[in-house]
């Protein structure tokens, strides 16, 4: 028996009107790795913002006892004194800065008027030496990636003398190479005496570094599994989360019958809007039938999402070349409003920034990109639009007391939905989903698995970006595997294997690499 | 506690008609109801067209981000001068009118082009256009004051002495203007029969409706607010002219903003650029749009203030930007933009008008009231900053 370097008992945590943590119990052994999941909105979050003192003593109920005291932090400047710290999933660093300056913000090193940067740029080396990175620390965070960012951060907060570290969603915007590489840094950390919490979806991550598990249900710790006496199985951890075991993660369809080729882009050539030398996509050549559900897999920053943009009315790149085809006709298309015209809809990965206004209400966003299914002479029939957006509410049933409830206050999947609704009402052929159950609760998944293949029922052609290889394998009827902006493989549904695709891209890295030298 | 939030949900829905209540009973009780004597009432309307139709402009400006105009100032002060000359070298007044107009509407499109077109940033833009069409005022004026001597043209257009609009039902002996009234019943009446038609209307939809008692307490209110309004400026000369033709901008906005396609992109830009761009909306025509007709605007607020002082100067409308976006933070837009309205904003113009006008009376110094001006706009925009923070 290990000693716990953190125990939280009984915390209690209420917001106006909901209670998002209900006697939460949870403690956290020394020079362990503890993982923390469940559901979006389960209390994760407000959990370790609670820990961290965001939420100060007294706004909660219970007690924290950290390192034997109990603690009652007041800030986050309190905790992180006693060695606490915490790094948030969206990253924290400010991108015209170095890497150095970035790491000692707010906790500059020399004299208090007179910052002494050769100190500050030593230490910065230091610890990127301990995180693996050969970056100079004058290096702005703007020119170095997002992998190694999440590095930067990580020794910022060894920088603050950190014993208990907390990561909020630490791989969510990594490819599998970075996430891995971060995963095993936290491994060897673990092995010099570092205790970790770690909060992720990413089940498989969780139970290949975790010593422990606590599942948060609705604001209840749910139950805590210990690596070597309980199974870490995802099927396991996704019961404990869901409160029931889920059968089936992927509804079936019923027959659909594929038709003619609704899409055919050929010879597909972009280029990068600001480092116009360097090339996005590389001859890229599809088609997507009428009926047909095709998958894009493929690492982040392989250029599937430029690839849909730059299809999409030319919204990303410049110098695009080649050729679409649309039920066999060539169009070209200059702006998104071409495109929707022409049928296509690009449903975007970042619903928050790109996709949704989040203080407008639903209905306004579910009419916005076909506001003239609503007008009639340049003016907008008020009463018809919220019939419209009702009748998207009950279809897609979206989880809201009204359509006129702004959508910032609605959950992830709920706005997934409304988006969703936004663009199955400007009736396209051809629909892009990009990551469509990005950061969605397992629940909400499912129904948007439904919606789908109620869209592919009705005649419509699916194109689904995905970086989660079970759900692209669970879905597609045909695969393309993309790789640094090239297609490096095709699969039906059949012959597919997360194995077969992964190979496919390692394959074609490695000849890439082959080739540099 | 519901009772509690309703309450609570009241005062932020219509803060600023509490405050404009509040503050117009201060000033009634320290300057023994001067304030709301017919005069006063009067020149509170057509002292402020200017800001009423400037602060209009401004706010489809503010909606599409925050983006503010700082040059309509200088653009008044040009189309001023264009007309004053226009009309001094006999140019007929209908044709000063439209040239003036189509004046503003070319500067108002050169910078909404490089706003919109080229994207430099509307702040610098504008400050650019501060600068210009000041300078060319004073180059065209030579520094002198040109006077408007088309009495057809300040009557039509101007806030002085004869500028109300002839009472035709007017009789002998009754020393209230008739026509006056009759226009505040007949807008009452306008009022109560769209309410009346906008809530069955949804009923039979099958939307949802508000309290009836809600519906009737705001009717009995606004019409008390007409009648009381009118029945001052009857007892003074009338409608004056200036009130025309603010009436008219802001009824011709407040139906752009609320029900036109072009008014929802505004509030859609403003709310998030990328996703309205992406959901197909050409955003740079609405830019354009909302700077092209800041410019109009701005030469309709020209016209008004050389016919209201008789001439044109190469110091007219200095401040005015101001009054114009101050008016419009005051009246709850948002300074991220996509949240505002065209009544939102008249309300706050008023507000500043009330406060300009009864320090006045009371004999507040001018630079005090500057000082006074700028609390008020400080405290608006932190009471809006604050209530945001705590509904989130």
């Amino acid at each position: 028996m290990s000693e716990n370097i953190l125990e939280m008992r009984g915390i209690t945590k209420t917001f106006p009107g909901v209670k998002a943590l209900d006697d939460v119990n949870f403690a956290v052994k020394k020079g362990s790795i503890h993982a923390l999941v469940g559901e979006n909105g389960a209390g994760k979050s407000t959990l370790m913002n609670v820990l961290s003192g965001l939420y100060p003593y007294g706004s909660y109920t219970g007690d924290i006892v950290y390192e034997g005291e109990v603690c009652k932090f007041s800030n986050i400047k309190d905790s992180e004194s006693k060695g606490i710290v915490i790094i948030h999933q969206e990253l924290a660093l400010v991108p015209y800065m170095s890497i150095g300056e970035n790491m000692f913000l707010g906790n500059e090193q020399g004299k208090k008027y007179a910052i002494d940067w050769d100190k500050t740029h030593a230490e910065a080396t230091k610890y990127l030496k301990i995180v693996g990175l050969t970056e100079s620390s004058k290096t702005l965070i703007k020119d170095i990636g997002v992998g190694k960012q999440q590095m930067v951060e990580i020794a910022k907060a060894l920088a603050k003398k950190a014993r208990l570290m907390i990561l909020d969603e630490p791989t969510s915007s990594l490819n599998e190479a970075d996430s891995k590489a971060l995963l095993d840094l936290l491994l060897e950390f673990k092995k010099q005496g570092m205790t970790s919490i770690i909060i992720s979806h990413k089940l498989n991550e969780v139970s290949y570094v975790a010593d422990d598990i606590t599942i948060i249900r609705d604001g209840h710790t749910i139950e805590t599994l210990v690596k070597g006496r309980d199974d870490f199985s995802e099927d396991r951890i996704i019961r404990g989360m869901v409160g029931r075991a889920l059968e089936d993660r992927f509804p079936k369809r019923k027959d659909v019958k594929i038709g003619d080729v609704a899409l055919e882009v050929k010879h597909w050539n972009v280029y990068h809007p600001i480092y116009t030398e360097k090339k996005v996509v590389d001859d890229v050549s599809f088609h997507v039938r009428k009926g047909e559900v095709v998958g894009f897999s493929g690492l982040m920053g392989a250029g599937r999402t430029e690839l849909a943009m730059s299809i999409f009315g030319r919204s990303y790149g410049t110098e695009i070349s080649g050729t679409i085809e649309i039920h066999g006709k060539e169009v070209k298309l200059h702006s998104p409003r071409e495109a929707i015209d022409a049928g296509i809809a690009y449903v975007t990965e970042d619903r928050k920034g790109n996709g949704l206004i989040l203080s407008n209400p639903i209905y306004i966003n579910t009419t916005l990109a076909n506001l003239k299914g609503v007008t009639k002479n340049g003016v907008i029939d008020r009463d018809k639009e919220l019939s419209v957006a009702e009748e998207y509410r009950v279809k897609l049933r979206t989880k809201t007391p009204s359509v006129q409830q702004n959508v910032g206050n609605l959950s992830g999947g709920n706005q997934q939905k409304v988006l969703l609704a936004k663009w199955m009402y400007a009736d396209p052929d051809i629909l892009i989903l990009d990551e469509p159950t990005r950061g969605i609760d397992v629940g909400a998944k499912f129904e948007i698995y439904c919606i789908i293949n109620d869209l592919v029922a009705e005649g419509k052609s699916v194109i689904m970006i995905s970086s989660e290889l079970p759900e692209v394998l669970g879905m597609c009827d045909r695969i393309y595997v993309l790789n640094e902006g090239r297609i490096v493989g095709e699969f039906e549904q059949k012959e597919a294997s997360q194995e077969k695709i992964m190979a496919s891209i390692l394959s074609t890295d490695s000849a890439a690499k082959e080739k540099k030298q | 506690m519901m009772t509690k939030t309703k309450a609570l949900n009241f005062v932020q829905k219509y803060t600023m008609i509490i405050a404009l209540v509040l503050v117009t009973g201060f000033f009634a009780w320290r300057t023994n109801g001067k304030i709301l004597m017919p005069q006063n009432i009067t020149n509170i309307i057509s002292q402020n067209a200017y800001v009423f139709v400037l602060a209009t402009g401004m706010l489809l400006c503010i909606l599409t981000g925050g983006n503010i105009d700082l040059s309509v100032g200088s653009v008044v002060c040009f189309v001023g001068t264009v007309g004053a000359v226009a009309m001094s070298k006999g140019m007929n007044m209908w044709l000063a009118v439209l040239v003036m107009l189509a004046v503003g509407l070319l500067i108002g499109s050169w910078q909404a082009f490089w706003i919109a077109y080229v994207k430099v940033p509307p702040f610098i833009t504008t400050l650019a256009g501060m600068l210009i069409f000041r300078g060319l005022s004073n180059v065209v004026l030579q520094g002198k004051t040109l006077a408007v001597k088309n009495e057809a043209f300040v009557k039509i257009f101007g806030g002085g002495a004869k500028c109300y609009v002839p009472d035709i039902f007017a009789k002998e002996g009754v020393g209230i203007n008739i026509l006056c009234l009759v226009v505040g019943i007949i807008a009452c009446a306008l009022y109560l029969f769209f309410t009346l038609r906008n809530a069955r209307s949804r009923k039979k939809a099958g939307l949802e409706t508000e309290a009836l008692y809600v519906t009737l307490v705001k009717a009995v209110v606004i019409v008390a607010v007409i009648m009381f309004f009118t029945l001052r400026l009857a007892q003074y000369k009338g409608l004056p002219m200036a009130l025309i033709w603010v009436v008219a901008v802001v009824m011709i906005y407040t139906y752009i903003t609320s029900k036109t396609t072009v008014g929802r992109y505004l509030y859609a830009i403003g709310g998030n650029e990328t996703a309205t761009r992406l959901s197909g909306i050409d955003t740079k025509r609405i830019y354009f749009f909302a700077y092209a007709n800041m410019g109009l605007l701005a030469g309709l607020a020209g016209i008004l203030t050389i016919a209201r002082l008789t001439s044109a100067q190469p110091t007219y409308g200095q401040n005015y930007e101001m009054d114009a976006i101050g008016s419009c933070f005051i009246g709850g837009a948002s300074a991220y933009g996509g949240v505002g309205t065209v009544p939102g904003v008249i309300i706050g113009a008023l507000l500043m008008g009330v406060i300009n006008i009864g320090m006045s009376i009371m004999g507040v110094d001018a630079n005090w009231q500057k000082v006074v001006k700028g609390l008020v706009l400080l405290a608006a925009v932190i009471f809006d900053v604050v209530s945001k923070k705590k509904n989130s």
